[in-house]
């Protein structure tokens, strides 16, 4: 039996982060669709390589096996085709995932993308949905060169009617999927092919995760210390973020960091909880700056929490370059615990 | 695994098209393009393999109804003129007339269930897969009561109960969902062994419309790739009006004299038919449908039509002579099938004809009074519909709503 999306009780405690069941990002993925696809014969793969070949990095092994190559669907080089594909098939009643080896790719597809997949619900006053998980590698993925290392969220969250989620660790990644899938409206899974091998403890029990609920990954809630400046960050740079903390509170900085896992919804009020606590903020985004979901955050803290700022906010994203291919160039394109760790000094000065 | 393709089908064409007075703009003169015999394949009048007419088995009754809804297009295409004129429909508004036989003949040919997709010319589609005319003009007149509550517009015919999928507006977009229409009901019928609603699975056929300009459009082109790859049963509908916009097609397109070898690059049964003549149209397509159906594989067919009036409301139409438009009234549709119901068939007379003609202008003068009088979508509606499963902070200035139910459904 499908689960279905108003079915699922948000408001239980999701299962402990932590345990020795160490599995990879990808394999966490992996679990994800296969669990939603034993439920649900709706559900589909479709991408370049997700089947006989067993994914471009591995995402799908051994589900050609188990599901056979009417479900787990290797399709030409032709985005446009098989996203527009999806929207058709979606508003017949099925529930693809659909993979692009890397969301860069996605641009060949952005009519599908931009126009039909967001608007569809609107355009036919309610009529049809596109109930569509779209996902696959999204940011640098180490020395890719210019058109191999988008970010895409910053371009595509700007559209009404998605979904977008980015998570940063393989317990989030199977959680947030899951969701992604049931969700009734169509969700751009952003993931990062440098963090398809990082392991981490994802339990055994099913779960799935909220969007719009960022996760507290430094700091504490419970105010016992305030904490002296809020990071706030998605997707792989989190990561980043949270290495920056480690290394700040040695200083005797400490941060909180919100990892905000879906950047549509976008969980402003925890964003708005930490500031009334540490008056200070620097959003840490792995997109170009100009109009970035970077700024979208400042934009709504200042809308909403200009009172309790006492500095300006400040971002952090790539530099506003196209991507370098050079090794080191790369490195200081992208944003980095170094730069977060200026950022936050900047901001916080002892 | 490519079927032999049939001969291309015309009926009685006309002889030479006028020429253009700048007749030198066009590479190739138009009375090379699709005129009988100029790919060696078609033949005037030609009748399909078998011998017997698909169209001669059609009861006087149904083929009365073809008629009706060929006129009640019309009739309702020149009101929105008249609305459109009166600036009570805004935006743009693309006009079906000429091409009634098209969206009639094709869709007579296919079952209810069978899905349909369109591009933005789209009343015909719609008022032919049975959406009321209230429905289709309060939808141009903005108001909630039109098919997408106001909110999609002339372009934008949604039809759930009708298995209308809508029309489009980017140009060739719609191609893949046609495929995709096409995939989904076959993967019901192979891998779900069921249809999503639960009901037994059957062999569908879906239509993917386009005009001649979405010829050049990626998007069609991996479709068509898509649909003969994976044996997709959608037949790919062109409804050549010979204009994209103002470009004739022999200016934009590529093999405009034999337009099914681009089908049959992608491995796909491809013919002509003339459209104009929906007794020829549909003794070509109907069986087409049939075999696409049994076979559960695609096709493409080009289908020779006009548009009277200029691409959307605002076009001059300096692209093209008046001769030329004359030339193709003389073979309108509407009067052809008339015309064989009157003298061969016998089973209408000059009185039965009229009375269609004020049923449906009546129809459609009801239509626009009633599109006027109906209210506009609350401004709650402005906020409905943009998500299924709302939660907070999924925009930063808007709370989303569930919103007005929509009339159709």
């Amino acid at each position: 039996m499908p689960t279905a999306f108003a079915d699922i009780d948000f408001s239980k405690p999701l299962p402990s982060a932590t345990g020795d069941r160490q599995i990879q990002f990808r394999e966490a993925l992996r679990e994800a669709m296969s669990e939603e696809m034993r439920k649900d014969d709706r559900v589909f793969l479709m991408g370049e390589e997700v089947a006989y070949y067993n994914g471009a990095y591995k995402v799908s092994q051994g589900m050609l096996e188990e599901f056979g190559p009417q479900r787990i669907i290797d399709s030409p080089i032709s985005e446009n085709g098989f996203a527009g594909l999806a929207v058709g098939a979606a508003m017949y009643g099925l529930r693809p995932i659909i993979e692009f080896m890397s969301w860069s790719f996605s641009l060949v597809a952005a009519d599908q993308l931009l126009n039909n997949v967001p608007k569809m619900l609107y355009m036919s006053g309610g009529q049809w949905g596109c109930p569509i998980v779209f996902r696959g590698n999204n940011g640098a993925g180490g020395q890719l060169g210019s058109t191999h290392s988008w970010t895409v969220e910053s371009m595509y969250a700007t559209v009404p009617g998605l979904k977008i989620a980015i998570p940063s660790n393989p317990y989030d990644a199977k959680g947030l999927l899951k969701t992604a899938i049931v969700d009734n409206d169509p969700v751009f899974f952003l993931e990062s092919e440098r963090m398809l091998s990082d392991k981490g403890h994802v339990p055994e029990e099913e779960y799935y995760i909220p969007f719009g609920k960022a996760a507290l990954r430094r700091g504490d809630w419970s105010g016992e210390r305030d904490s002296d400046i809020t990071l706030v960050s998605f997707g792989r740079p989190v990561n980043f973020c949270i290495d920056a903390a480690d290394e700040l509170e040695k200083d005797g900085i400490v941060c909180d960091v919100l990892d905000m896992r879906t950047v549509r919804p976008l969980d402003i009020d925890s964003i708005i909880q930490s500031i009334k606590r540490t008056n200070k903020i620097v959003v840490v985004d792995q997109c170009w700056p100009f109009a970035s979901i970077a700024s979208e955050v400042v934009t709504q803290v200042c809308e909403k929490a200009f009172d309790y700022l006492d500095h300006q906010p400040v971002r952090v994203n790539t530099d506003d370059v196209p991507t370098p291919y050079a090794k080191n160039l790369e490195m200081e394109y992208l944003p980095h615990k170094g730069k977060i760790m200026a950022a936050v000094k900047s901001v916080v000065r002892r | 695994m490519n079927p032999s393709a049939p001969a291309a089908a015309q009926s009685s064409v006309p002889p030479t098209l006028p020429q253009h007075p700048e007749g030198s703009i066009y590479h190739i003169t138009s009375s090379k393009v699709h005129m009988p015999g100029t790919n060696g394949a078609a033949k005037p009048g030609a009748k399909p393999a078998g011998g017997a007419r698909a169209s001669d088995s059609v009861p006087n009754a149904t083929m009365i109804k073809w008629l009706r809804d060929m006129i009640l297009i019309r009739e309702f295409e020149n009101r929105c003129a008249q609305a459109y004129q009166q600036a009570k429909i805004g935006g743009f508004c693309h006009l079906y007339l000429g091409q009634e036989a098209l969206a009639v003949g094709t869709i007579n040919s296919i079952n209810h269930d069978d899905p349909i997709v369109t591009a933005y010319r789209d009343h015909g589609h719609a008022l032919a897969r049975g959406m009321s005319p209230r429905a289709c003009m309060a939808e141009m007149f903005g108001k909630l009561a039109g098919c997408a509550k106001g909110k999609g517009g002339s372009m934008h015919m949604f039809d759930k109960p009708n298995w209308n999928f809508g029309g489009h507006g980017i140009v060739g977009a719609q191609t893949p969902l046609g495929a995709g229409l096409a995939f989904a009901a076959k993967y019901e019928l192979e891998v779900m062994k069921r249809s999503v609603d639960g009901s037994p699975a059957k062999k569908k056929v879906s239509l993917a419309y386009l005009g001649d300009g979405a010829l050049n459009q990626g998007a069609l082109h991996e479709a068509m790739n898509l649909a003969g790859l994976w044996g997709l049963p959608v037949i790919f509908v062109v409804e050549n009006n010979r204009y994209s916009m103002g470009t004739a097609i022999e200016r934009g397109t590529t093999m405009a004299h034999d337009l099914p070898a681009k089908g049959r690059a992608y491995g796909m049964e491809s013919m002509t038919i003339d459209g104009q003549d929906i007794r020829n149209l549909y003794d070509h397509f109907k069986p087409l449908v049939d075999r696409c159906r049994e076979a559960q594989r695609p096709a493409f067919v080009d289908l020779l039509t006009y548009r009277y009036q200029g691409h959307s409301m605002s076009d001059p139409q300096k692209y093209r002579v008046k001769d030329e438009v004359e030339m193709f009234k003389s073979r309108d549709s509407i009067a052809l099938l008339e015309q064989h119901l009157l003298t061969e068939r016998k089973c209408i007379s000059e009185a039965d004809v009229d009375a269609i003609v004020a049923e449906c202008r009546a129809l459609s003068e009801d239509s626009v009074n009633f599109a006027e009088s109906a209210p506009m979508p609350g401004l709650e509606e402005l906020y409905s519909d943009v998500y299924q499963n709302i939660q907070p902070n999924l925009s930063p200035t808007r709370e989303y709503v569930h919103g007005a139910k929509n009339e159709l459904l």
